[in-house]
């Protein structure tokens, strides 16, 4: 099955770039696991949500306006896509994320397909 | 032609020991928790009709499998899924060999119940699924053990059952580093299996002295695959201090006798015994939990020789340690109850009062009947009466109800 890991982490924390977290030690073993067991599908590092830009549309009128569409403590800082067997393996590799270790979370959705 | 009775009978026994086992098989076999369960109820209506034709089967449970999963690969057929499902539904059910796993756990309907108790479901979610997928309660009887409304229950169980199957929660038991955590919803099945049993919510048997039997069973494995956790053996305990004075509880007549009218020479000794030591044992651990803190209320009754030797202050002091595990409504009232016994009536009103205002309560009918034994204690017979009153408007239990009504007549004689 797969799913899509919404990596969140605290609001105000650290912001590592792809090429930091590419060279970060503590990101290693988790980069690692995705590749050797080949299952990553994808995924993307987001930039924080102070550079987002919400769009609603009122009538004829796009609304636009700054900022993620929900302000809260925790903010999505990336996505990973995974095809695992089940819901097990996929909380147990979310588990060793080093966002989750960090005191981030991350929220485990399976793929509507 | 088999006897009627007897063949309603045989289908009654069969459903009591096997439904777990057949819903549980066809569940693996299909990955479909609702045609799991409607081609066991298929299976046990079949099994009416051709058994009274036929005999009963010398293993019924195997006679009930097989139907049921002839009747799934019909039901899959027709809906024409894949043809690789339906070969992996055929070969899986093919061979009687029992379902391999790493986990260590040796009873069967024990390891589906941990996975029915995937830490992934809310926990209320996990024990009403077990109970309804396992042990046949009907969403009623899980509601009211749930002191919700039927529809709340009933959605619970649609949800629980779609988030298993969209979420992919997997079908099998988790590894045996994962046991412990999965064990706090088994724990709570086990308990409210116990419970269903041993008062049944509706209908005429104030004791279901199965459910009570299976509890106790699961639990004792329990126990034996988890020595180390003390609240697995709190909970053996528990469950064979209550059980130790089933026979008691109700007279020749269906009637309920109290706990202080009940005759202690027809406790259960062994249960007693056993439950005691069990409970020694692992409150030496010195971690105490929910289900030691019971147990030791329990052991408080069983061992005192007479109704008048209950240490009621120890009780309440018990009571007071079990409502900061678990700070419910109900734990309240039964302090109230031991309050009211060890301090005077007057003070257990006081804590009634409390609850009512809250209305967390609202609709349990225990609440006002406490509140009736209490006003009864103090020979203020017309204000129980009321309350007793109160109380059978929400009783649902037959012997509860006969023990109310016995009570308010007293109140309105007196």
């Amino acid at each position: 099955m797969k799913y899509v890991l919404f990596i969140c982490t605290p609001a105000g924390g650290e912001e590592l770039s792809p090429a930091e977290i590419a060279d970060d030690p503590r990101f290693t073993a988790y980069i690692d696991e995705v590749r050797s067991r080949g299952i990553g599908r994808g995924g993307a590092r987001l930039r924080p949500g102070s550079d987002a830009t919400t769009v609603r549309v009122q009538g004829d009128e796009v609304l636009l306006s700054d900022g993620p569409f929900a302000e809260s403590k925790e903010y999505v800082a990336g996505i990973d896509i995974v095809e695992v067997t089940d819901l097990d393996e996929a909380i147990s590799l979310a588990s060793r994320h080093p966002a989750v270790l960090a005191g981030g979370s991350v929220e485990v959705r399976p793929v509507w397909e | 032609m088999n006897d009627t009775n007897d063949v309603e009978e045989a289908v009654a026994v069969a459903f009591r020991e096997e439904w777990g086992q057949v819903v549980a098989t066809l569940i693996r076999v299909t990955g479909d928790w609702d045609l799991a369960e409607e081609c066991a109820q298929d299976a046990f209506a079949q099994a009416l009709d051709r058994w009274r034709r036929d005999g009963v089967p010398r293993r019924p449970g195997a006679w009930l499998t097989t139907t049921a999963r002839n009747r799934a690969l019909d039901v899959l057929r027709r809906q024409a899924v894949g043809k690789e499902k339906l070969r992996e539904v055929a070969v899986l059910t093919r061979d009687g060999e029992p379902y391999d796993d790493d986990s260590g756990v040796g009873d069967d309907r024990l390891r589906l119940i941990f996975t029915c108790c995937h830490p992934a479901l809310p926990l209320e979610a996990r024990v009403a699924l077990t109970l309804r997928t396992l042990a046949g309660l009907t969403t009623s009887e899980i509601a009211r053990a749930f002191l919700v409304p039927e529809a709340t229950m009933a959605q619970r169980l649609v949800r629980a059952k779609r988030k298993i199957r969209n979420a992919g929660i997997p079908y099998r038991v988790p590894p045996a580093h994962l046991l412990p955590e999965r064990t706090t919803g088994v724990l709570g099945v086990l308990y409210l299996l116990f419970n269903e049993g041993y008062a049944a919510t509706a209908g005429a048997d104030l004791v279901r002295t199965n459910l009570c039997a299976e509890a106790i069973r699961l639990a004792r494995v329990l126990a034996r695959l988890m020595p180390d956790e003390p609240e697995t053996l709190g909970l053996l305990a528990l469950l064979l201090l209550h059980d130790a004075r089933r026979a008691t509880r109700v007279d020749g007549a269906g009637d309920l006798v109290t706990l202080e009218d009940q005759d202690r020479t027809a406790w259960d000794r062994a249960e007693i015994d056993e439950g005691a030591a069990l409970l020694e044992t692992t409150l030496r651990r010195g971690r105490p939990g929910p289900y030691q803190i019971q147990a030791a209320i329990a052991a408080c009754h069983t061992t005192a020789p007479t109704a008048e030797d209950t240490d009621w202050a120890d009780i309440a002091a018990l009571y007071g340690a079990l409502l900061r595990h678990v700070p419910s409504a109900v734990v309240r009232l039964n302090r109230a109850v031991a309050v009211g016994m060890s301090e005077g009536p007057e003070a257990g009103l006081a804590l009634v009062a409390e609850l009512e205002r809250e209305g967390d309560l609202a609709g349990y009918h225990l609440l006002p009947a406490t509140r009736a034994d209490l006003l009864r204690r103090l020979g203020r017979t017309g204000e129980a009466a009321e309350a007793y009153a109160r109380a059978l408007e929400d009783v649902e239990n037959d012997a509860e109800r006969r023990f109310l009504e016995k009570r308010l007549a007293e109140c309105r004689s007196a």
